[in-house]
């Protein structure tokens, strides 16, 4: 069985994943205003939160928020459920869901997907997938960062649904079970941006929004003293590969966060979102330049204190920008 | 990022996949632009890599010289830490860096064997007989 499932390819899993659901539903809800609405947007850097070692530098809020907040704001009610330790049970009721013709968002780790590019197979637990169908053994699989759909074999899917460590998914599946008839867009676009200016520019830590690039900026600056040639450029490979890894639709998710502006600004009929969109797209850009910029020292594995330097300053100059915009755009919703 | 700026740098995902861009087109407007890569993030993947290959090697030489079990390079192949290899195998992390060592590691029963085979994807004699290349 096989439904009929359109695969889109999406910057990002868990807004892909919601946003194709909803539109299996007769929902057209893009992956950008799903995440716009689901207050996607962040930073924060935190330097006792280590990923492979590494202090871990964010431009998203946890796994899962967006798509709780996206769900919430529309009014859609999801039905979720997690299956600690029991993966027949979990993948009996996959099936049984699957069986009433509902197409299912899972939660998943990486490092079992077997039709993953081998260089992205980490062991990163919070990836999502929608599973449309089963035939024998074998589950289609809707992928949103692959370019077209594939499937993985029960045993598979079953192994990254209970992959383990961090952020483990224990099994957690999840569907619409109620999709209001008028949501008000509107009201829900305001809610997320609210939310998103207040995380950017007024929680009162020092690691969250632009005083937490300030703070990425300031200690940057000492990791080639600090750490030595190898490991300052082995943090600064991972500050790339969270800005543009798989996953982001590039620069950190400040391009998606663009082009929800640009519908915000249909969906508003106001042009002035137009304006910030086209800021946003500036901002992004930059990050790129630091993307850019940082690889090109870990490439040369140089530990020229002036190419560290360069990059911080960008990124002072990135957290003014971020700074001025949201609380221009917090204006605009009021 | 304009769209025709959207790099299509072959990499790491070649023929495998390309992925989203999000990119402004000749009309101002943003779309979904599919590329094949990015030069930085080959790099700094490539640089990941290397420190993956690194610690294999190392575990190798660990086992050579007969001061780590053939798990270490498994474990480290797998790219896992002792921590993350626990939590697969449901031990504590004290009896996980036992059986790191080659004394412990022979003291291993048929069944803690099988546990750890199946983690690898592998079979019991072929973990049992693993010996590094030269």
């Amino acid at each position: 069985m096989k439904l009929d499932f359109e695969h889109i390819p999406a910057g990002h899993c868990e807004n892909g994943v919601i946003s194709s659901l909803l539109k299996y539903h007769g929902l057209n809800i893009s992956e950008a205003m799903v995440f716009g609405i689901g207050s996607g947007y962040f930073f924060a850097y935190m330097p006792f939160v280590k990923l492979n070692g590494i202090p871990l530098a964010s431009f998203r809020p946890v796994p899962g928020m967006i798509f709780a907040k996206a769900a919430k704001r529309m009014g859609i009610k999801m039905k979720k459920q997690s299956f600690r330790k029991q993966p027949k049970r979990a993948m009996d009721e996959l099936d049984r869901v699957l069986e009433k013709k509902l197409p299912v968002g899972i939660q998943s780790g990486v490092f079992h997907l077997s039709y993953f590019p081998p260089a992205y197979r980490f062991h990163f637990n919070a990836h999502n997938l929608t599973v449309f169908g089963k035939e024998d053994n074998t589950y289609h699989i809707s992928d949103p960062v692959m370019e077209y759909p594939t499937t993985l074999t029960y045993d598979e899917l079953k192994k990254a649904r209970f992959a383990k460590g961090p952020l483990s998914p224990n099994g957690k599946m999840y569907y619409p079970i109620e999709i209001p008839k008028e949501i008000d867009l509107k009201s829900a676009i305001r809610k997320g941006i609210k939310q998103t200016a207040d995380w950017m520019l007024t929680i009162p830590v020092p690691l969250f929004g632009v005083k937490g690039i300030r703070y990425l900026s300031k200690r940057l600056r000492n990791w080639p003293n600090k750490l030595g040639t190898k490991r300052a450029a082995a943090y600064l490979a991972q500050l790339v590969r969270m800005l543009e890894e798989i996953g982001t639709g590039g620069a950190g998710f400040r391009f998606i966060y663009a082009a929800f502006l640009q519908e915000v600004a249909g969906v508003m009929e106001d042009d002035r979102y137009n304006e910030m969109s086209k800021e946003m797209t500036n901002i992004g850009d930059k990050w790129r330049n630091v993307s850019s910029k940082a690889a090109q020292i870990c490439k040369g594995r140089s530990s020229d204190p002036d190419g560290y330097n360069t990059i911080a300053n960008l990124m002072l100059e990135i957290a003014d920008d971020e700074e001025k915009f949201f609380t221009d755009l917090k204006k605009l919703i009021k | 990022m304009e769209k025709d700026k959207v790099p299509q740098d072959e990499g790491i995902t070649a023929g495998i996949s390309r992925e989203v861009q999000y990119a402004v087109n000749k009309d101002g407007k943003y779309e979904k632009v599919l590329s094949k890569g990015w030069e930085p993030k080959n790099i700094v993947n490539e640089l990941a890599w290397d420190d993956i290959q690194e610690n294999i090697d190392i575990a190798n030489e660990k086992i050579k010289s007969e001061k780590a079990s053939p798990l270490l390079y498994f474990m480290e192949k797998s790219i896992m830490d002792v921590s993350l290899l626990a939590n697969y195998v449901e031990l504590p992390k004290w009896k996980v860096k036992k059986h790191l060592k080659p004394k412990g590691f022979k003291k291993l029963k048929q069944g803690q064997l099988e546990n750890y085979a199946k983690i690898f994807d592998i079979s019991v004699d072929y973990l049992l007989n693993y010996k590094p290349k030269n």
